[in-house]
């Protein structure tokens, strides 16, 4: 008994949230998201006429609407006080899991990539106990990395990891130290530097997505590298595409954690969105690092 | 163990349940979510088994009779993928939802409005899933492992919809992973240390984990379907260097430690229902806590044994082959401390207990026919026969469903404050129990004479079987009626109040505040002793 009073004493109550109608409005909007999608998809490659697109962008909407909605909520909750340091763990630990997710996602790309490089390709051109799919298949096939050429005979050029590619990773390194110079100055309650880091950071993403464009453009007019180049088309803009998203999710959450300091939010010891971001952030940032050694480097 | 606060102080917002539909659109309450969970699992449940008896209607004789073989294979195909997305899957998280956090002191769950999110997303994507049989040219009919290139170059159109409801599907499990793990890092009452934790917590959040690190590369297989499909990439298509068997190697490697998702959190359960009517503790807990860890992580590295005729170097072969079967180690562990748990116990045999026997025989049978088929020139010749069939409904029938049914005798008085129909209950038990083996027990010996799996016909030798397998399957799902009868009377709350201790010999923190749970528990943690 006695140890019960004193575990009330000690114990900052956890916030458990009441009813709340977001989640069911984000309910709605991942229905409508995957099944315009889907539909969308069929329609536009199948030349079929229908709602999809409509349903799809209906669902972004809604989207947006729960979005705005669930982090209004959240950001009065936490401005009132009611979030113990026990809540902010579970954030935390909450976005870290979420990461590693994330990593496992890549992970299924690059998987591809080493399988085909390593594997898939020796085989076609007869290595291991596969001397007759060489001879027999595709007589002509010559296996290589970056494969140019691929069996059924669609040529492309290989990009290299010099000029465009290396600016973008150096880009991608200053940023990640920007961010974490503004988190440094947030915590010292810096905020000018904090919004000048910040800032920074937000630029160097927005930089960085333009020659992602710029080179996707060069690829896909002078080099004959496009997604139907084959495995090496493949993985490139599978990899790189997928990253691009996770760079333009990054920035607008930098760009909304931005507005939230010139709003005068986060306190150096209470700054959960500004972490969670933060790390996001790095994180893009090394799978770039990865895909930069293995996509365009090796 | 003891605990001194289970009187309720509700001197805050906290009050009772609300009422209407508004409690279950918009709640933030583990154990409303966790029920939502478990209905919806349910009436996948029945749905996903109303194509089962398709299946068995057309497999009754042979030749072609009921449906169309393209109707055939959709129906296999949304069967796979209901039972393990739709039924087992919700119906294991459901249980979390309900017990993880009584089980260890905290108010609720970690995240709650993220684990509302996480329930409602899923009717939506099993809406596409099913919604996509009735459209144009039909649903998925590439088998639940949608293997390339049955699910690129040869699936129907509707193929985007598959992909993007299991999108859905895998979005769910991971927010509900993470919901789990961080429950149980975060929010266990003072005193609950790691090794004092119920086996049913310890396994959900091995489960959270492989989870975590499996949904997202079966999210990864289907996008390289989609973009095969309708982008013209080549991931899976040898013309443009890339390979069908990659495909298969992404996919097991989610779909081996998928089946260890169904089955980790059944162990938890049976090793918390086993010691309750033996009445001792639990044999070697800390061996369990280690053979659980030590399967999961095996778990990453056997996923070959899937793909022993798909013609990898012998190296391969012989490297999952051992891997494999050095599961068996850690499985036998467990099946060896369930056993010496019952030695010499004071046995009872009410329902809950019944179910967790026969998942410990049943479930073993399942086992040993994996180790068959972990054989390699074994599985040369069982590879894609209705052997893998008879193996794979043992561990997941017998295995997983019973003990799901297990925890809902089990717990369902302490949700209910009610006792459930003792006996509808055992109608329902030995109904089950004797159709389920006619069922499943002879498609090991038409798998071994090579009958096919996935096919809607069949050579006349296997006649006489089939027949009774389609009757121990109609015997099967009727049987689960008796079942619905019995949870639609124990949500009306009918039946004969029970204690908080429900039955005795039980332990655990669950126990001991009152039945029904009140609408919150343990808003201050309680003292682990
Ligand atoms: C002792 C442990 C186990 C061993 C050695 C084992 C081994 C195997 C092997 C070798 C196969 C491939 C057979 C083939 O396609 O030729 C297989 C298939 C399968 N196993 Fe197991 N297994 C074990 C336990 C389990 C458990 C616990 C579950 C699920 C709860 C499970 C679910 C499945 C499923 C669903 C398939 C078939 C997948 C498909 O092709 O559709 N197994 N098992
Ligand atoms: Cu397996």
């Amino acid at each position: 008994m006695a140890q019960t009073e004193q575990a009330e004493q000690d114990y900052e109550k956890y916030y458990v949230p009441d009813q709340s109608p977001w989640p069911i409005v984000g309910a709605v909007a991942l229905f409508l998201i995957a099944f315009g999608a889907g539909n969308f998809v069929v329609e536009q490659t199948k030349a079929q006429s229908g709602y999809g697109g409509w349903i799809l962008t209906a669902g972004f909407a809604t989207l947006l609407v729960m979005l705005i909605g669930w982090f209004k909520n959240q950001i009065d909750e936490s401005m009132s006080g009611l979030y113990s340091a026990q809540l902010g763990r579970s954030y935390r630990q909450g976005m870290a899991w979420f990461i590693f997710s994330e990593v496992m996602f890549f992970a299924a790309f690059f998987g591809a990539l080493f399988y085909a490089r390593v594997i898939a390709i020796p085989w076609l051109d007869g290595a291991g106990n596969n001397e007759m799919t060489g001879a027999v298949l595709w007589p002509d096939f010559e296996a290589m990395w970056p494969l140019l050429s691929t069996p059924g005979g669609v040529q492309t050029t290989a990009m290299p990891w010099t000029g465009l590619p290396l600016y973008n990773t150096i880009i991608l390194m200053v940023s990640s130290v920007t961010c974490h110079m503004a988190h440094v100055a947030l915590e010292k309650n810096e905020r000018t530097k904090l919004k000048v880091w910040l800032g920074i950071t937000i630029l160097l993403g927005c930089f960085f997505l333009y020659m992602q464009v710029v080179e996707y453009i060069h690829a896909y007019n002078d080099m004959g590298l496009t997604l139907q180049s084959g495995i090496y088309g493949n993985t490139f803009f599978l990899l790189t595409g997928f990253h691009g998203m996770h760079v333009t999710l990054g920035t607008i959450i930098l760009i909304v954690l931005f507005l939230r300091v010139l709003k005068g939010h986060f306190t150096p010891d209470n700054h959960f969105a500004f972490q969670a971001g933060s790390w996001y952030w790095h994180f893009v940032d090394v799978v770039w690092v990865m895909l930069f050694f293995f996509v365009y480097i090796l | 163990m003891s605990t001194a606060t289970t009187e309720l102080d509700h001197d805050d917002h906290h009050h009772g349940a609300p009422s209407g539909i508004k409690r279950w659109l918009y709640t933030t309450n583990h154990k409303d979510i966790g029920t939502l969970y478990l209905w919806f699992a349910f009436i996948m449940f029945l749905v996903g088994g109303a194509m089962a008896m398709v299946i068995r209607a057309e497999l009754f004789q042979p030749g072609l009779q009921i449906v169309d073989p393209n109707f055939f294979n959709q129906m296999t195909t949304v069967h796979g993928l209901i039972m393990v997305f739709g039924a087992v899957m919700p119906a294991f998280t459901g249980l979390a939802n309900w017990l993880v956090p009584m089980m260890i002191g905290a108010p609720d769950m970690a995240l709650p409005r993220m684990n509302n999110w996480s329930f409602w997303i899923l009717p939506g994507a099993f809406t596409i899933l099913l919604a996509s049989l009735f459209m144009e040219g039909g649903g998925p009919a590439f088998g639940w492992t949608f293997y390339a290139p049955l699910s690129t170059t040869y699936s129907n159109d509707t193929t985007a919809l598959f992909v993007f409801s299991v999108h859905i599907m895998g979005i769910s499990s991971i927010m509900g992973a993470i919901n789990v793990i961080v429950t149980i890092f975060n929010m266990r009452a003072p005193g609950m240390t790691w090794m004092k934790m119920p086996l049913f917590v310890w396994t959900w959040l091995i489960t959270a984990f492989l989870l975590i690190a499996v949904m997202p590369v079966l999210a990864g297989a289907v996008t390289m379907v989609l973009t095969d499909k309708y982008f013209g990439t080549s991931f899976f298509d040898a013309a443009g260097g890339g390979d069908p068997v990659m495909f298969q190697h992404i996919f097991w490697f989610f779909g081996h430690p998928e089946v260890y998702i169904m089955i980790l959190p059944a162990f938890g359960i049976i090793s918390a229902i086993i010691p309750t009517f033996s009445r001792k503790k639990l044999f070697g807990y800390a061996s369990m806590v280690y053979a659980t860890t030590s399967i999961a992580l095996l778990s990453f590295i056997v996923w070959a044994h899937h793909m022993f005729t798909t013609g990898m170097p012998v190296e391969a072969e012989l490297f999952f082959m051992f891997a494999t079967m050095l599961i068996s180690v850690p499985t036998g562990v467990k099946v060896f401390n369930w056993v010496a748990t019952m030695w010499r116990g004071s046995m009872t045999f009410e329902v809950p207990m019944l179910f967790a026997l026969a998942f410990i025989v049943l479930f073993t049978i399942g086992g040993l026919s994996g180790l068959m088929l972990a054989i390699v020139p074994v599985d040369f010749q069982y590879h894609d026969t209705y052997f893998v069939v008879a193996h794979f409904h043992y561990v997941l029938v017998t295995g997983a469903i019973f003990s799901i049914m297990a925890a809902v005798y089990y717990w369902l008085p302490k949700w209910t404050g009610k006792m459930f129909d003792v006996t509808l209950a055992k109608w329902h038990f030995w109904c089950s129990l004797i159709s389920v083996n006619v069922l499943f027990f002879p498609m090991h010996f038409v798998g071994l004479a090579g009958m096919p799996r996935r096919i809607p016909d069949y050579a006349l030798q296997f006649a006489d079987f089939n027949k009774w397998i389609s009757l121990g399957g109609f015997a099967f799902g009727l049987s689960q009626l008796i079942f619905l009868a019995l949870l639609i009377k124990a949500c009306r709350k009918q039946g004969e109040p029970v204690s908080a201790q429900v039955w005795d010999g039980a332990e655990g923190l669950e126990w001991e505040i009152p039945s029904p749970a009140p609408y919150h528990t343990f808003d201050t943690p309680p003292v682990v002793k």
